[in-house]
């Protein structure tokens, strides 16, 4: 197990600076003078020099890239062009209602998946499953900014029964309510994946041998699904969960800016009104941190789930 | 991320899809929401009732009514018609960015399984980089930075999923140059680009192909989200993800500009993802076995 989790750490480093070449590669997509696109092609030519120096965008290509990666190691991520804080602070300050949000989905998403998915596998080919199916299809197929729209409508705008507008609180029910409508609209997307997921895997462990072995020996119903089944179609369940968790960051930008509620999507639309470059890529490397994170954390899961699981 | 090693039977894509329709009825629902949505697109201009672009500040922020059966929005324009000419923006780039992810995306593919080696590893490790980003963050960052346009849209998202088709293509592509027919292609004295096209490519048409239309899906759901965010085709030219940026504004009076746009998404990305489930399903060896079960 330890031998496992130490290659798989180290099997980080490599994706980590895969992705951060990518970044580096994407910011420099700009077409023409970045400086010109920040300051407008109204700046004079002493703050274009003065830009182009601060964003060491004077120095070559290879030069450039060097430095990116030996301040990204060290910590620094940049500096945002348009409020003069660092990237780090500006994460820092809306983190916990990005990871707030993610985390109440991710919750949703498993208290009413996994029982749907299980029930769908159960009664397979009857209606449950035929609904369930249709149910998930219908969840995978929303932008995470249309639902939020039709949630924001429905509950929001006609029943009056949630806030509009997400606002800073510090009443621990109306933070609550505030969380509400932006949990349900990711978390029904999280329960559709979940389900899926759970059936599908649920259906090839049903199939097993060694359930057929426990049915013979007289083990049924609740015990059979839970202690004996069930463990096991988690394991692909707990992957697909991880592997999700990119989407799930995607839809949670939408989330945010529908309910204008702060975290890192507002943040990113800010940044792109403002054309601030810098704060741009510094984002994508901290989203870039966080998938990884969540992925290595994902494979360690399955390790310990799944005593099977080895590095060769 | 596993590797799908063992090469699926080279059905024909008409040959699955004809396989699919008879077996699951509900892909008939998919299939002819998608062909009702071509038919819209294409015959645009006679269908709709009232010019999509033209403003007419009389009738500005409608209810649905008889003329207007959709209502109109804050420039007067009739919300069905200009739904009905968003149908070709969406399509079109779905369908454009999906093709280019398609076909550089398995010529990478090819190649990486071809060449193996270090070259393999390379490709194969960017393919996995790009596959571990999110959709949505990736067409954002290159839409940001090359700037909103219509050309720049398709490409952002012609990037994103050219991942995908470069795994499926490179899958088979390891087991096949192994083969036979490939070898007496070799020794035939037959170039490596002529293997890879005329010997190898027509063995993996078809997965590609249904992957493409499981992509397509994904592809008009990016296309809208950018398009929300502003980094879309510019108004005034009517698309859903724009009409709906357009309509949120003014949410608290006018429903119906929002809720007519996303139902028109939600309709269409829930008929490709139905129909390229189904083509999954007929094509998927292991899928089938259990479908016959």
């Amino acid at each position: 197990m330890i031998r496992y989790s130490v290659k798989r750490l180290l099997l980080a480093v490599p994706t980590l600076l895969a992705m951060l070449t990518v970044i580096f590669v994407l910011a420099r997509l700009v077409p023409g003078d970045p400086a010109i696109a920040i300051l407008g092609d109204q700046a004079t030519q002493e703050s274009l020099q003065a830009l182009r120096q601060q964003l060491g965008l004077d120095r070559p290509l290879h030069e450039q890239y060097v430095a990116f990666l030996g301040e990204v190691l060290t910590g620094d991520l940049g500096r945002s062009m348009t409020s003069g804080r660092t990237v780090l602070e500006e994460v820092w300050q809306v983190l916990p209602y990005t990871l707030e949000l993610t985390a109440a989905a991710l919750l949703i998403g498993v208290l009413f998946g996994l029982p749907l998915g299980t029930w769908a596998a159960l009664r397979r080919n009857a209606w449950p499953d035929y609904a369930g199916r249709l149910i998930s299809l219908t969840g995978l197929s929303f932008p995470g900014f249309v639902s939020a729209i039709l949630l924001l409508l429905a509950f929001a705008v006609q029943l009056r029964w949630l806030p509009v507008m997400s606002t800073a609180t510090s009443d621990p029910v109306d933070h609550l309510r505030n969380l509400a409508l932006p949990a349900l609209n990711l978390g029904i997307i999280m329960t559709a994946y979940i389900t899926r997921v759970t059936r599908s895997s649920m259906l090839s462990v049903l199939g097993e041998d060694y359930i057929r072995t426990a049915r013979a020996k007289g083990v049924r119903g609740g015990r059979l699904v839970l202690r004996h089944a069930l463990r096991n179609a988690l394991i692909p369940v707990v992957t697909v969960v991880g592997l999700y968790f990119g989407t799930l960051i995607g839809n949670s930008v939408l989330t945010e800016i529908v309910f204008t509620r702060p975290g890192l999507g507002k943040l990113i639309l800010g940044a792109l009104t403002s054309r601030d470059y810098a704060l741009l890529q510094g984002l994508m490397v901290v989203f870039a941190a966080f998938i990884i994170l969540v992925n290595t954390l994902t494979d360690l899961a399955y390790g310990l789930i799944d005593p099977r699981v080895t590095y060769d | 991320m596993t590797d799908t090693a063992t090469p699926p039977p080279a059905t024909r894509p008409s040959m699955a899809l004809l396989v699919t329709l008879q077996r699951n009825r509900l892909s008939w629902i998919g299939l002819a929401l998608i062909a009702a949505i071509v038919v819209m697109a294409v015959f645009a201009p006679l269908l709709a009732p009232h010019d999509p672009i033209k403003q007419n500040i009389i009738h500005r922020l409608e209810p649905p009514s008889a003329e207007f059966l959709l209502g109109t929005d804050s420039y007067g324009r009739d919300v069905l018609s200009r739904i009905i000419y968003g149908a070709r923006i969406s399509l079109m780039i779905g369908f454009v960015a999906v093709a280019i992810a398609m076909v550089v995306g398995s010529t990478i593919g090819i190649l990486a399984g071809y060449i193996g080696g270090l070259f393999d590893q390379i490709v194969m490790g960017v393919v996995d980089v790009m596959l571990a980003f999110p959709t949505l963050l990736l067409g954002l960052m290159i839409a940001a930075m090359l700037g909103a346009s219509l050309e720049n849209l398709i490409i952002a998202i012609a990037v994103t999923e050219m991942a995908p088709f470069a795994r499926v293509a490179r899958a088979p592509t390891i087991g096949l140059k192994e083969r036979e027919f490939v070898a007496a292609g070799r020794v035939l004295g037959f170039g490596p680009l002529r293997i890879m096209g005329v010997h190898i490519l027509p063995n993996m048409v078809s997965d590609v192909v249904v992957l493409g239309s499981l992509w397509m899906a994904s592809a008009i759901r990016t296309e809208a989200s950018l398009s929300f965010i502003g980094l879309g085709v510019q108004p005034p030219t009517p698309t859903w993800g724009g009409m709906i940026r357009e309509g949120f504004e003014n949410i608290l009076t006018a429903w119906w500009l929002v809720v007519f746009p996303s139902l028109a998404i939600l309709l269409t990305v829930l008929a490709l993802n139905i129909l390229g489930d189904a083509l999954r399903d007929a094509i998927d060896p292991k899928l089938r076995s259990e479908n016959a079960a």
